[in-house]
Order: structure tokens, then sequence, then C-alpha cells
């Protein structure tokens, strides 16, 4: 679960990490107001979890009351990569003498946490040669870990005592929280060497949201993802027309491969999982039948220990019960396919032996 | 590198072993509905499940095999070295710990959405005790016409000498269907698993068969996010891998920072991408099917090509 800025800020504040004073606003009456008790100049950040906020021009300053209103406009109505800010943050402006970048993350390839800090903050951290990388340990960072990191940086004055603090507070936060990433880009250097986060990306392991009850009220998932969810599968909606359902995350993603190279656009990807039957077939294309766009469906599950016959049955009581009324191209592999296909002569589906075929078919019918 | 096992030898074992083919393995999990289905299907394949664990359900037995409340209890009573893990992920953790203190080799760990703070630690934990870990999030490992540890069905596989490596459950069935169906069967299907964390990654995999002489090639099936696929070219290159090996990479039309349906399978900007995989894979001569369908026909070529 990606955090908004926002969210992550106000944990960041739980851990005692000093952030910029500021309020989220979804009205032009509350920016006005947030914007007055904040005092002019003040910063209007678009609450998004894409990234590239600044390069889009969902970042816009405000040096007095007169920029607020034609700029807040501006920004609630602006989608950035397909997605509308979930409120306006209006944040004070603070004076910056230097900026920091510090994150964490779970490095995959060393099955560990890691850190990167770097004196050159507020750019993209891949761009940076001036970084330092450490692993991080479970229980969390010592504070000889964080000393060495701060002389490395060749931080100076109280900034070192500062960065440490800094560091430590949020590698608890890392590991409390169950965060796959933690990035502070940039952290602001005031003018007295303190430090503070001027902004704030975290993305929780969803996994590990079972024991994270008090994080449930940042979660925001669409009516559709959390039927979905309910019923164990896992669906990312897309934006073409061809509803791509099948057995296995990565089965599925091979078939809007497939689809896209036919020349088809995806307009979901749905995994069931395992064990296929009357009733999750049933229920796929219950949540399927909610997403307007789609004109094809292609059901791609590779059984085995699935009786086809069963799926067949449960595509047959969907046309009946007018829960789909577009063409639905399967290709299905498991016991019983003949008698499967016989059932379903007649209707609006159709059994093929192969996913070549079944995806050449949805590709020309939507088309 | 320490990582190395050989995992023939844990799952099958060498001819002079009085259990040859028949290692005793444990079920964790074994009267759920998941872990009993399965059972039955790996006892039909020919898996010597001698005994299964279910907290609460020590004295009774499933299908002739005794349960036990506790891994201590079971590996006393049948020295299994295996554990097939088919536990609900918020139980994996302490189930795991209990099959490392009590003596377990190799978890086979089919359980998905297990937090990655815990896949870390058991796979910590493993390491203090000289143990392996296949997945999480993996539909498990099988020695075609052997044995299995896991939820794959038969029907996709057949013995031969190629080796299935898979971030993926079903398309390592699949891609296994295509090999079978044109005649390269398989000596060792093997789920990496589908998590951003996997008990062995790629590198080890391959470390595992690299000097087995009944192992002729390598199929790994790929998936975008991480960088194992990147990792694993360089080791290729780096270590000149003897053996003839092709890829599939599945999610090269996925978007940008979205999951898909696995834990692991998300990019964020070049990291984690299709083009980034293809383009290591491409200097390490390792040919890329575009879909499953094409992996065998470009195995036929490598090895023709090798054979020059």
């Amino acid at each position: 679960m990606r955090l908004l800025e926002f969210q992550g800020k106000e944990l960041f504040s739980q851990y005692g990490i000093s952030v910029p004073a500021a309020s989220l606003v979804n009205s032009r009456d509350e920016a006005i107001q947030a914007a007055a008790n904040l005092g002019y100049p003040v910063v209007l950040k678009s609450q998004l979890t894409v990234g590239g906020r600044g390069k889009a021009g969902a970042i816009l300053k405000c040096k007095n009351a007169s920029e607020l209103l034609p700029k807040f406009d501006d920004l609630i109505n602006k989608e950035v990569k397909g997605e509308l800010p979930r409120g306006i943050l209006v944040e004070e402006v603070v004076d910056i003498k230097n900026e920091l970048y510090l994150s964490f993350f779970l490095n995959r390839s060393r099955r560990c946490y890691s850190l990167i800090a770097s004196a050159d903050g507020g750019i993209e951290i891949e761009s940076v040669d001036n970084k330092v990388i450490f692993d991080i340990p479970l229980e969390g960072l010592s504070p000889e870990i964080a000393e060495g990191a701060a002389r490395k940086l060749g931080l100076k004055g109280i900034t070192p005592t500062a960065f440490v603090d800094f560091t430590i507070k949020l590698s608890k936060l890392v590991m409390e929280e169950e965060a796959e990433l933690a990035e502070v880009n940039p952290i602001a250097m005031l003018s007295d060497g303190s430090l503070m986060a001027l902004d704030a990306k975290v993305i929780i392991d969803d996994n590990a949201m079972f024991r994270h009850a008090e994080l449930k009220k940042y979660e925001h998932i669409s009516e559709l993802e959390e039927q979905a969810g309910k019923s164990g599968f896992s669906l990312v909606e897309l934006d073409g027309n061809i509803a791509i359902i099948g057995n296995g995350a990565g089965l599925v993603m091979s078939t809007v491969d497939m689809v896209t190279d036919a020349g088809g656009k995806a307009g979901c990807f749905l995994d069931f999982g395992g064990g296929a039957t009357t009733e999750t077939i049933y229920e796929a294309l219950t949540v399927i039948s909610k997403i307007r766009r789609i004109r094809g469906i292609l059901v791609n599950l590779f059984g085995g220990i699935v009786k086809t016959n069963l799926v067949a049955q449960a595509i047959l009581d969907a046309y009946k019960n007018n829960l789909i009324d577009v063409s639905l191209f399967a290709r299905i592999t498991g016991a019983e396919s003949e008698k499967a296909k016989a059932m379903l002569a007649g209707s609006q589906a159709k059994l093929y032996d192969t996913v070549e075929e079944a995806i050449h078919e949805v590709v020309n019918q939507v088309s | 590198m320490d990582q190395e096992y050989d995992i023939f030898e844990l799952l099958v074992g060498r001819d002079e072993d009085e259990d040859y083919k028949k290692k005793p393995v444990i079920i964790q999990g074994i009267t759920g509905s998941f872990g009993s289905t399965h059972s039955r299907l790996m006892t039909a394949y020919g898996t010597n499940i001698v005994a299964g664990v279910t907290p609460g359900k020590g004295g009774q037995t499933f299908e002739g095999i005794p349960v036990f409340d506790n891994m201590a209890e079971a590996v006393k009573s049948t020295g299994a070295k295996i554990s097939g893990m088919f536990v609900p992920a918020p139980f994996f953790l302490n189930a795991a710990k209990d099959a490392l203190d009590s003596g377990i080799k190799l978890l086979v760990a089919v359980p998905e959405h297990v937090p990655i703070r815990d896949s870390i630690k058991v796979l910590e934990y493993a390491k203090t005790k000289g143990a392996k870990m296949v997945g999480p999030n993996t539909p498990g490992v099988i020695v075609p016409q052997v044995m299995k540890v896991g939820i794959m069905p038969a029907q996709p596989f057949k013995a031969g000498d190629t080796v299935v490596f898979s971030r993926s459950g079903t398309l390592m069935y699949e891609v296994s269907f295509n090999l079978t169906k044109s005649g390269f069967g398989q000596r060792l299907c093997f789920g990496i698993g589908g998590d951003p964390i996997n008990g062995t990654n790629l590198i080890e995999a391959f470390n595992m068969i690299r000097n087995k002489d009944d192992v002729r090639s390598v199929v790994v099936v790929g998936e975008i996010g991480g960088d194992a696929e990147e990792l694993l070219a360089d080791y290729l290159i780096e270590t000149r891998f003897p053996k003839a090996v092709v890829a599939y990479i599945a999610g090269r039309a996925a978007p940008k920072e979205k999951r898909m349906g696995h834990a692991g399978a998300i990019v964020y900007g070049n990291y984690g991408s299709a083009e980034s995989k293809f383009m290591k894979f491409e200097k390490a001569g390792v040919p890329v099917a575009k879909r499953p369908a094409e992996v065998p026909k470009l195995l036929a070529q490598k090895l023709r090509l090798q054979a020059e």
C-alpha cells in the first residue's frame, strides 16, 4: 500500500520526525482557511500515489492570497498519469539551507533492508553519484551505522547529530510499520542545522496489514478491487476493452502481453488463483460485469486438476442470469474439455485448444 | 558461495540410500482443505509423506498418515528432513521456526501473502540451522515421475534432462507442458516464488544444477519486478555457465507501479522492467521467448547452436 504524502507525514510525526506545518484540504473554503492560518507563502501539493508530481506541475507555490484559488482549482481537477488527487496539502514554505536524500528500502537481491543517503537531495537518486548504501538488520539501524553514514556524507555542525536522530527514527518506523520503502526526498536542512522531512514516500507491505489495524484508515481501494479482494482474486484495472481472466498471476500477465502483441487492449487483469470451481468463475465474471468498457472476455485457464465442465457451467449460468452479454473466448486445459465444448455450443462462449487462437478471436471481435 | 545445496540429494537421494526416491516428507497443515487435497495428490504421484502436523490434531490420522501436534514429534518419529508447508500465511513464521528447530533441512513454503519481514526472519534463522527454503509463494518442486512437494498438477511434467526455474506457478506448468509436448522432458521443475524475497533465488538455483551431468538445458521463467533476472544474466556471463539457457519473461505489457498479482511483480521506473531483463539476457546470449509456446523452439535452436 502506497501512502499519500500527508499520510506518510502523519506517520513521520508519530515517530518524532519533524515535518512542515500543513493541512489537507478538499475545497476552496478549506484552502483559504488553511493558507490564512499558515501565512503566505504556502505550497499546494496534489495528493497522488504516482511519482513525478513536481515535473507534472502538481506542486505549486502561492506567494499570496490572489494566487491561491486559481492554483487550487488547477490542481484539484488535474489528472496525473490517470490519477486524480485525493486532496491538496497546503503547506508552509520553509527556509532551506541545503537538501539531503534518505531512504530505507527492501533490498530484494540482498534479501534485507538497506539505507541509501546522499547529501544531494531533491533530485532523482539514480542520477546521484555521491551516496552511501548500508544494509540494515531487522532489529533496525544502530547509532554506529547512522554515525558512519553522517561522516561519509560530510555533514557539519549540529547536522550529523540531527541526521543520526532522523535516520534512527525513520528506521524504527520502517521496522515497526513493516514498510517496503520509506523515502524522504528531500530532507531540508534548515538554517539552524536541524532537519525536516519535506516529502514522504512510504509503501507498507500489503501482506503485513493483518498486523496493522491502525493503518487500515489509509487504505484506498475501489469498490471493485474490494469485491475482488474478498473473493481472494487479484484485480488490476487497465484501460482497454478486453477482460483477461486466468488462474495465476504469471499466466494472466503473459496473456495480457500476448493480447497486446495481437493488437488488442487489456481492460483488466484478473487472477482468480488456484482451485477453479463453478462458484469462483461465476464470481470472477461478476466482477468483470461491473467494468463498463469491457467488450470481450478472454479466459486462460491452465488446469490439470480443474474440471473444465465446472467452468463451462459457470459461464452458462452467467449468460442465463444476464450477468454478462459480451462474447467470451476461452482456452481451458484440464479434464472433461470435450464435455465443456459441447456444453458451450450455441452460446456466446467458445472454447479453443490454444490461447493463441482464443486471443486471435477476441481481438477480432472487439476491434 | 555458502548458499549452495544439492536439491536432488535432499529430494531424491543417492542410488545407495535405503530410501532412494522415497525420502520422507512431512506436510505442515495436512488437515486443512488445501493441505489435504494436495497431500492426496502428492502421495498418488509417489511422494513419501510420512507424517502431517496440525496443532491440536495430534494422534489422528489422515489417509493412514499419522498427524502430530508439532514438528518436534513428527520429525522425531519419522526422521524426515523435508517439510511441505501448507499453513496460512499469518502462521508461517511460527510453523517454519518449529520445523527448523526440529531438524528440517528443506522448507517448501507454499503459502502466498507471507509478510516480507517474516520471510527474511525465516531465511536468517534457516541459515543458522544449515537449512534451505524454497518460496514462499511457490508452487513447490517436482522431480517428474519421481516425486513432488507442492501444488502443481502432474500432467504437464515428464522426466527428461531440462530444468525449469520459475517465478510463477501456472507459467511453470504452461512452459513445462510446452516442453513436454515438444519432447523436452524435465529433470526438475522448481518454483522460485512470486514474492520479492525468495528463499532460493535464481542464482542459487542455477548453482544447484550447474555441475549436474544429467541436466542438459535450463529454462528460466521470469517476470517483471526486481533484478533477479539481471543478476542471473551477470552470473551466467561471469561464471561461463556451461549449459544451454533460454528464458521467458511475463509482464512486458504491464503498467508501471502496479502490482500484477504477485507481490514481487511491480516495476518502479526502469527497475524491474521487462526491457531491462531482455537487454541483460541478450548480453548473456540467452534467447527470450515472446510467448510460452515459443520456448521449446528457442531451446531446440540453442541446443543445435551449442552442438555446432
